[in-house]
């Protein structure tokens, strides 16, 4: 395959960046679409260029590392699949791919492709936690958990903060992300002593960070690459209404 | 004492590894009331650096930041979420007995040592087993979604052949979960000002003054900058060192830089050369892989392995009869079939491929078939299983595996191998402690399944914050670090920076680091002779020198570069990779995850020398080569036998 | 938002349900036009309940537009550069993607139709004929422009709704678990309802079943 590739560059977070073409021939189908960009950037390398730079790490789809807006959707238009998990037999040969980082003012970029997600550690420290130090622990067989409630909490639980939810909403809200984490501990009995002030004090914190506000369109949850539903945001909601009165 | 012919000297053996004496049972009580207690009102002036944010380190930093103790944390990743113990899917073992199948914390031990092929020490591995129960405990207090049963009470399972039920899971995602707790702590000791974060920032040397390790050396990676943070004492808990074959299941970043650079400083490295290859991971598929990816093992339980009977047959899967095809699992090992041990499954892979038998691109793929089981359950039974794994599997081959049978390939998944520490989790340095994958502690020559997410935490949570408190108690009376030794570090830092930016050769240092992985696989991989660990042995300093020669790293040494911390990993790569081929060399026998091909008993398996080789072989770096000190391993509790699958 | 939209919903039950009165005849309609000025006689005098209301509906107007425009503007701020390639929808739901415009035409509408059918600017009839007079006249066949802006809104109310009243649950936190499968039901429900009792009344009177 042979595909050209729009990829925006930018030198660091005071570089104004622009769109860059490149060509890349002799793309396998079976290639990862980031091996297809380590291909690219060896040959960047032996030309004398800077190669681009992408933030990626597991490679298998749980670190939550990579990703990139691939022609106008966050980590490609493969649902449920991370930027590292989306292989190249899904582009047609000739086609041209237009490679951007998440855009948002709280992801400020820090170079190509690579953002700054340190707000979202910032919305877990103002609360995404159950306070429990090592050693205070009760036996795990003293609190039975509804097999239901365990496995919402398991599905919401499973978001690997990657950001796409973010990427893709057109108001660039985190609701889907916090309100994973609200759900995950509101959901367990574990979690209930802390429910309100939990939520309160990280919707708080997903404002003060410069989010958007969630206007419910759903692209935070088809882009997700774990499909978190987006009844958690509702369960946020009830939360954070109950937690405010 | 010399060896001339291995390229290493004998030094001292190692006689006290500091477990307490007494009944078993009993050791790690006595040493928690033996070990000093610090002062509260002192913890707030004591620093500890932890280096990497996995398990062991996310666990150790947050714990160590809930006694009071001022941490700072440091990781390469942009958040410390992402530590590769994320990816763990299997579960994590803990002797609970919460069904009542006679599991028990002596069961737990005793499987682990046997399981670890006798050479893990009998102590360490028992205290694995006490702690394993809080872990659960912790884990679920923390909001950790185990799975669990309409009772109400936590699911398990029965893992890699073990014959109790005591593995816990969450779904397939069981490290993700387990590593989200430890991450959430983490946060909270961030957000109560105790720890504080230091994210994409690369540990490049140790600070060592008065013969203690009093600091590190990092890079950020944003800026550029060379950064000293010095405390009262180091924790690495920096990962296992699979990337050296450069194709692993580990994440693209994982290296040995810190615990390397901790080695040239003094730290003995332990069994370097005792790796875990997984049986069933999806081989690779053209020469630009990046990385491997590891498949369940439970897809053993239902899928049947097997390859052409004939050499170079081409034809489809479909189209070769039943009985021109092999199922070699079940043929050799009648009794386990297609359940043998993971260092079993991939050694017949291995050889069934080198006969010329493998199926798929280069011919290194087995197949792993689930007509069978498709045709007795029906599909929606196998889906219902396995659906995860076949979309994973579909979605990255674009094969359907419910139409045709998977291929699979063995793949580096663990190292066991990792710097000597003693039961304090103390290195030979002072005040430099090393946790999880990092050390070489607990699994011996091979570990069990879901116990790596157990000894990670367990390092963490309960024993390093015990252990690092005792040496802690003396931390008023260190002294001021010696500003020499810190310029010392950073001008070996910035030099090798600089080496590498001005070399501007031909060949990108992945390049070479593809090449050096080669290497490791060919001779230093699942199967050993003496032959070729020496052929590697002939090749590595060539490749290093080639590479110091040759190497193109573009860019400067300010700002993002990744292309810099790429070559700069590599560059330690080399030198590890020499270490683990010596080791692999002078021990002669087979043990675990270490396959000689001159130690097998008649039948091919693999053969033990518990007269030469019941020891931990410590080696401590020098210039001219490495010094290796014995530290014997004396079995108490658990009697020495062969293992048989027969 | 999900407050002032809610508002502004019973509003629109309210009215479709005094609007079905013209399918029971002249009398039945003004007669229900003149008993909304006489709510609550004679404990309150001439005219007072309806002109609560019409404030009440006002402002719940004024802050729900409000509400959208600062939305819009932390979504501008939360993303000061936009992306280069033409994002593409992942979501289904066409009636997501009408919210803005699909509001704005809702507003203009309105301003017609209380030239057209409160204050008779616009109405043949004018000001000083009975409501139904001015309802039938407003709807003739040959008005047929009118009636056609009158259905495109009454699309535009139904888009804007079914993901409104949905969004609106999920904002109140309602939405959360068993019950957003229903409630999004309910959503579509209520707008489709809504919908179809509007347009009857046009269309009565384009057919002549309403004259």
């Amino acid at each position: 395959m042979n595909l050209t590739l729009k990829v925006w560059r930018q030198n660091g977070p005071s570089d104004e960046g622009r769109m860059v073409t490149y060509k890349v021939e002799d793309v396998s189908p079976d290639m990862s679409f980031l091996e297809m960009l380590d291909v690219l950037n060896e040959r960047l390398i032996l030309a004398g260029d800077d190669p681009i730079a992408f933030d990626h790490d597991c490679r298998e789809g749980i670190c939550g590392m990579c990703g990139m807006v691939i022609n106008g959707v966050a980590h490609g238009e493969q649902r449920a699949t991370t930027t590292c998990q989306l292989h190249m037999r899904h582009f047609a040969d000739g086609a041209e791919i237009t490679i951007e980082p998440w855009r948002a003012a709280p992801f400020p970029v820090v170079k190509d492709l690579v953002v700054d997600r340190s707000a979202f550690d910032r919305i877990i420290q103002a609360g995404g936690f159950i306070s429990v130090p090592a050693g205070s622990a009760p036996d795990a067989h003293s609190v039975p958990v509804k097999k239901d409630d365990a496995d919402a909490a398991f599905d919401a639980a499973t978001c690997i903060g990657c950001g796409a939810c973010v990427a893709a909403c057109p108001n660039g809200s985190a609701s889907l992300f916090t309100a994973a984490k609200i759900t995950h501990l509101g959901l367990l009995p574990q979690g209930q002593p802390e429910r309100d002030s939990r939520a309160k004090a990280m919707v708080e914190q997903m404002d003060l960070e410069g989010f958007g506000g969630c206007t419910n369109t759903g692209e935070c949850t088809a882009v997700c690459p774990k499909g978190i539903p987006l009844d958690t945001i509702a369960r946020m909601n009830a939360d954070y209404l109950k937690a405010s009165k | 004492m010399s060896d001339q012919t291995h390229g290493y000297k004998v030094g001292e053996p190692i006689r006290d590894t500091k477990a307490p004496e007494g009944p078993i049972e009993d050791r790690w009580d006595k040493r928690r009331f033996s070990a000093k207690l610090v002062n509260p009102a002192n913890k707030r002036k004591i620093n500890v650096i932890v280096v990497g944010t996995g398990l062991a380190g996310g666990s150790a930093a947050a714990t160590l930041g809930e006694l009071g103790y001022k941490v700072k944390s440091f990781c390469y990743q942009d958040t410390p979420r992402r530590a590769h113990s994320i990816a763990a899917q299997g579960g994590i073992n803990a002797a609970k007995n919460y069904r009542g199948d006679g599991d028990s914390v002596y069961r737990l031990f005793y499987d682990t040592v046997k399981g670890g092929d006798f050479r893990a020490r009998e102590s360490n591995v028992y205290r694995l087993a006490q702690v394993s129960v809080n872990i659960i405990d912790q884990a679920v207090a923390q909001g950790v979604p185990f799975a669990r049963e309409y009772g109400g009470l936590l699911d398990t399972r029965s893992f890699g052949g073990a014959q109790v039920s005591r593995t816990f899971y969450a779904r397939g995602q069981t490290g993700q979960q387990l590593l989200l707790g430890a991450y959430s702590a983490l946060e909270r000791q961030i957000a109560a000002g105790t720890v504080e974060m230091h994210t994409r920032h690369e540990m490049l040397d140790l600070v060592i003054s008065d013969g203690r390790a009093r600091g590190v050396i990092v890079r950020d990676m944003v800026t550029g900058e060379i950064e000293t943070h010095l405390a009262d004492a180091v924790v690495l808990a920096t990962g296992g060192y699979g990337n050296v074959f450069f194709l692993s299941t580990n994440a693209k970043g994982c290296n040995t830089t810190a615990i390397w650079r901790a080695h040239q400083r003094g730290a003995m490295f332990a069994n370097p050369c005792y790796t875990q290859i997984h049986p069933t991971c999806i081989p690779v598929s053209g020469d630009y892989q990046s990385k491997l990816t590891l498949m369940s093992e439970s897809l053993r339980n239902d899928g049947r392995v097997w390859v052409p009977v004939a050499k170079g047959d081409t034809r489809k899967a479909a189209d070769i009869p039943e009985e021109e095809r092999d199922y070699y699992l079940e043929r050799i090992y009648p009794a386990f079939g297609n359940l043998v041990p993971r260092d079993i499954a991939s050694r017949a892979a291995k050889n069934v491929c080198d006969e010329g038998r493998g199926v798929g691109p280069g011919g290194l793929g087995v197949y792993l078939d689930f007509a069978d089981a498709i045709a007795r359950l029906g599909r929606d039974a196998v889906e219902k299983k396995y659906g995860n794994l076949f979309e994973m599997y579909e979605r990255i081959t674009g094969e359907n595996p419910y139409e045709q049978p998977m291929r699979i390939y063995p793949a580096v998944h663990y190292t066991m191998g990792g710097l000597w520490v003693d039961y304090d989790l103390q290195s030979t340095i002072p005040g430099l402690f090393v946790v999880g994958e990092a050390n070489f502690s607990d699994h011996g020559a091979n570990r069990l399944g879901a116990s790596a997410l157990m000894q990670g935490l367990a390092d963490g949570y309960f024993v390093l914050p015990t252990t690092v408190g005792d040496y802690l108690a003396g931390a008023t009376k260190f002294g001021d670090v010696d500003p020499e030794a810190v310029e010392q570090a950073r001008d070996a830092v910035q030099q090798k920076i600089d080496k590498l930016l001005s070399v501007n050769g031909t060949r990108t240092a992945d390049s070479y680091h593809r090449e050096l992985g080669k290497l490791m696989w060919d001779y230093c991989g699942m199967e050993r002779t003496e032959e070729s660990l020496r052929k590697a042995l002939e090749r590595i300093p060539e490749l290093r020198e080639e590479f110091w020669n040759n190497v193109k790293v573009p860019g400067d040494p300010e700002g993002l570069n990744q292309a810099l911390e790429r070559a700069g990993r590599v560059a330690d790569f080399f030198d590890l990779a020499e270490l683990m081929c010596i080791d692999a060399l002078h021990r002669t026998e087979s043990c675990g995850g270490h396959f000689r091909a001159e130690s097998q008993d008649a039948d091919g398996e693999a053969l033990r020398d518990d007269e030469n080789f019941a020891y931990v072989a410590a080696w401590e770096w020098g210039e001219d080569g490495p010094t290796l000190h014995k530290e014997v391993l004396d079995y108490e509790y658990v009697k020495m036998t062969q293992r048989s699958y027969k | 938002m999900a407050v002032t939209g809610a508002i502004l919903v019973l509003f629109l039950l309210g009215h479709m349900a005094g609007n079905l009165k013209a399918f029971f005849g002249a009398d039945a309609f003004n007669h229900y036009a003149e008993w909304l000025r006489t709510m609550g006689s004679p404990a309150v005098p001439y005219r007072v309940l309806l002109t609560v209301t019409e404030i009440v509906l006002v402002v719940a107007v004024v802050l729900h537009m409000w509400s959208a425009v600062s939305l819009a503007r932390r979504a501008a701020q939360a993303r000061p550069v936009k992306y280069a390639a033409k994002r593409k929808s992942q979501a289904n739901g066409y009636a997501t993607h009408t919210m803005r415009y699909g509001g704005v035409i809702i507003l203009l509408f309105v301003i017609w139709h209380l030239l057209d059918m409160t204050f008779g600017a616009v109405n043949p009839k004018g000001f000083d004929a009975e409501p139904f007079d001015r309802l039938v006249a407003g709807f003739d066949p040959s008005r047929w422009w009118v009636t056609l802006f009158y259905v495109v809104a009454m699309i535009m109310v139904g888009l804007h709704l079914r993901h409104g009243l949905w969004s609106a649950f999920q904002t109140l936190g309602l939405a959360g678990g068993r019950s957003y499968g229903k409630l999004k039901a309910t959503a579509a429900l209520v707008s489709l309802v809504l919908v179809i009792g509007f347009l009857s009344v046009p269309v009565g009177v384009m057919i002549g079943v309403i004259k």
